[in-house]
């Protein structure tokens, strides 16, 4: 890239060594490792069933891996549960959607600034002026967030009731106001339209941009993976196959086999 | 709209304002028939009270939990005891202790919801249901050793005076409503119905955000069985003036439970809409075979009667209303409002408009 990043990318804030997940008999993910670097866009690609919404939930608590550590800022994160994940600053998106259906799209992403509420229901429920200090932070912040993704008109209206790529800005508006230093994007723009597409390729870039979020995205669409990422990972069948700079993956023979087939 | 109070809107405060002038003033200037307040007002209080315990375990959290009378006997046994033995914390000092004794037995009966969901939560929680009433008459210490069965509440006397007219007991237990019911506007409103309203729609990225499934759960249940028991306790020193165990079997639970479903899952508002149908519909219903058929129709039968369009009304609020008769007043006022608006009344906005 040309232009001078505020953020120089830095030393690896996630690493993970030697993964290995099964579900009963079936493998999901065999002795993964890889790290992302603090301030980069990472993406992980691979063919469906690859494992990578798997090793996702094993970054973020989700799932236990049988085998393997994760680390954050260089320390193994011992029993990994997505709270711990979390207060660590590690926020996530969902592949499926995981919103709060009948909340609005204000309160889904006040919810995301859980940590940053120190309130216990006493105070709340007495209305303390402390409370109503942090909740005007907290509203605040969100409106940032809200008028960012550009979506202050659904403010209001129930999550359940929007369209499918609104939602999957809200949930990124949700992860944002965490505040968290890396965010996993499990297929952010799955199911958009070219323009919607560009919309949040936009935002992902911002935001990595302006406050230095590290970006782990899964994602299908190879056009986007490598206008938009540092590096990318490839899986296939749960094992890395390739690793590198957009350029270098292309370049890779076993990831254009894994994409396109081998012949016999 | 921004809240100008607390966390209550202009509109709020004016709904407030209207309900007290209207449970302050109007009714105890009109309504002398002491049968209004012993059997209908005062037990609605109470049942609405605990139904707001039940909302926010059930409509807030989302966790299913069948055992509101449960909780609601150990807050008016607690009440008992403590007036009994421990006479100087007063009546306002032993409510507050009772509720905290039933949070208590929230807390314990709250911890399957750790690990089981659903239905199967539901019929853990009868635990608490079958339990408390058990211990109460297995240990006689809790009825003071009272072998009749049937324990007469103390009077009521807050600050030396006594509170002992239905009038004086009407007014103790809307004072008691009205301030837990502000409170647990103020909760859900706030962060701490987010983290409840969280777990109930998502419990994975509620936990992923950072809210603790454990904390958020328990609490829910703790704060439930709390009003439930401040519920319990003024159901038996206001309402029965009595403590029996009986009175607060499953089928109270059950009643609570319908309540919060036709009133509105997760509105504060529908525990008292249901509560209120709950207590009324019999009495209409009464009133119309009396009135209407003159006698002709059995009790027995009228109150079949109740219990199969009590069914009926859940299978249909269940299918085509989920959120209850609060979601029809909120519809029919917003149908209202845009009809004015539409025929040119000034003054009138519609809401729809607006967006």
């Amino acid at each position: 890239m040309a232009y001078e990043r505020k953020f120089k990318i830095g030393k690896p804030i996630l690493e993970v060594n030697n993964i290995s997940l099964a579900f009963g008999g079936v493998k999901a993910i065999t002795d993964t490792s890889f790290n992302v670097l603090e301030h980069e866009v990472r993406a992980i690609i691979g063919p469906n069933g690859a494992g990578k919404s798997s090793m996702l939930n094993c970054i973020n608590g989700i799932y236990k891996p049988q085998q393997g550590t994760v680390s954050f800022r260089g320390q193994v994160v011992p029993n990994i549960t997505p709270n711990i994940m979390a207060q660590m600053g590690l926020s996530r998106t969902f592949q499926n959607l995981a919103l709060f259906k009948r909340m609005s799209v204000l309160d889904n992403i006040l919810v995301g600034r859980k940590l940053h509420t120190k309130t216990n229901f006493l105070e709340v429920a007495l209305q303390l002026p402390k409370v109503k200090k942090e909740e005007k932070l907290n509203r605040e912040r969100s409106e940032e967030i809200i008028s960012f993704l550009e979506i202050e008109d659904i403010k209001d209206t129930p999550v359940g009731k929007l369209p499918y790529g609104l939602q999957k800005k809200v949930e990124l508006g949700r992860a944002l106001a965490t505040d968290s230093s890396i965010i996993l994007l499990d297929e952010p723009m799955a199911g958009m339209n070219v323009e919607e597409k560009r919309d949040m390729c936009r935002f992902i870039l911002k935001v990595n941009d302006e406050l230095g979020t590290t970006m782990v995205l899964i994602e299908h669409d190879m056009g986007v993976v490598m206008d938009i990422s540092d590096r990318v990972v490839v899986l296939d069948y749960g094992k890395v196959i390739g690793d590198g700079t957009p350029d270098e993956i292309m370049a890779n023979q076993k990831v254009i086999d894994a994409y396109l087939g081998v012949e016999h | 709209m921004k809240p100008i109070f607390m966390t209550y809107t202009k509109k709020d405060l004016i709904n407030l304002a209207v309900c007290m002038v209207l449970s302050v003033l109007i009714i105890p200037t009109f309504i002398k028939t002491e049968y209004w307040y012993t059997s209908i007002l005062i037990p609605w209080l109470c049942l609405a009270l605990a139904t707001i315990g039940q909302q926010i375990v059930m409509g807030y959290t989302g966790q299913l939990a069948l055992g509101a009378a449960g909780f609601m006997a150990a807050g008016a046994f607690a009440m008992f005891n403590l007036i009994l033995r421990v006479p100087d914390l007063g009546f306002v000092g032993s409510l507050i202790v009772s509720g905290l004794i039933a949070a208590a037995f929230g807390i314990l009966f709250g911890l399957p919801s750790l690990k089981v969901r659903g239905i199967y939560l539901m019929v853990a929680t009868l635990a608490s249901q079958f339990f408390i009433i058990w211990m109460i008459d297995k240990f006689g210490w809790f009825k003071n050793y009272d072998s009749s069965g049937i324990i007469t509440a103390q009077d009521i006397v807050i600050l030396g005076k006594p509170f002992t007219t239905p009038l004086a007991m009407y007014f103790v237990c809307l004072a008691v409503t009205t301030i837990l019911t502000l409170l647990a506007m103020n909760m859900a409103r706030g962060s701490t119905g987010r983290n409840w309203m969280a777990v109930r729609d998502m419990d994975i990225a509620a936990e992923s955000m950072g809210v603790s499934l454990l904390r958020t759960k328990v609490q829910a249940f703790a704060i439930s069985a709390f009003y439930c028991g401040v519920a319990g306790a003024l159901f038996a020193f206001c309402y029965l003036k009595s403590l029996e165990p009986v009175a607060f079997d499953i089928k109270l639970s059950f009643k609570i439970l319908f309540m919060c479903i036709l009133g509105g899952l997760g509105t504060i508002n529908g525990a008292f809409i249901g509560a209120a149908f709950i207590l009324l519909f019999p009495v209409l219903l009464n009133a119309i075979g009396n009135n209407v058929f003159h006698g002709a129709i059995d009790a027995t039968i009228i109150s079949s009667i109740e219990q199969v369009i009590f069914g009926l009304l859940m299978i249909i609020f269940m299918i085509y209303e989920p959120l209850g008769m609060a979601k029809l007043w909120e519809n029919l006022k917003q149908s209202m409002r845009s009809k004015l608006s539409s025929s040119g009344i000034k003054g009138v906005k519609s809401p729809i408009l607006k967006k």
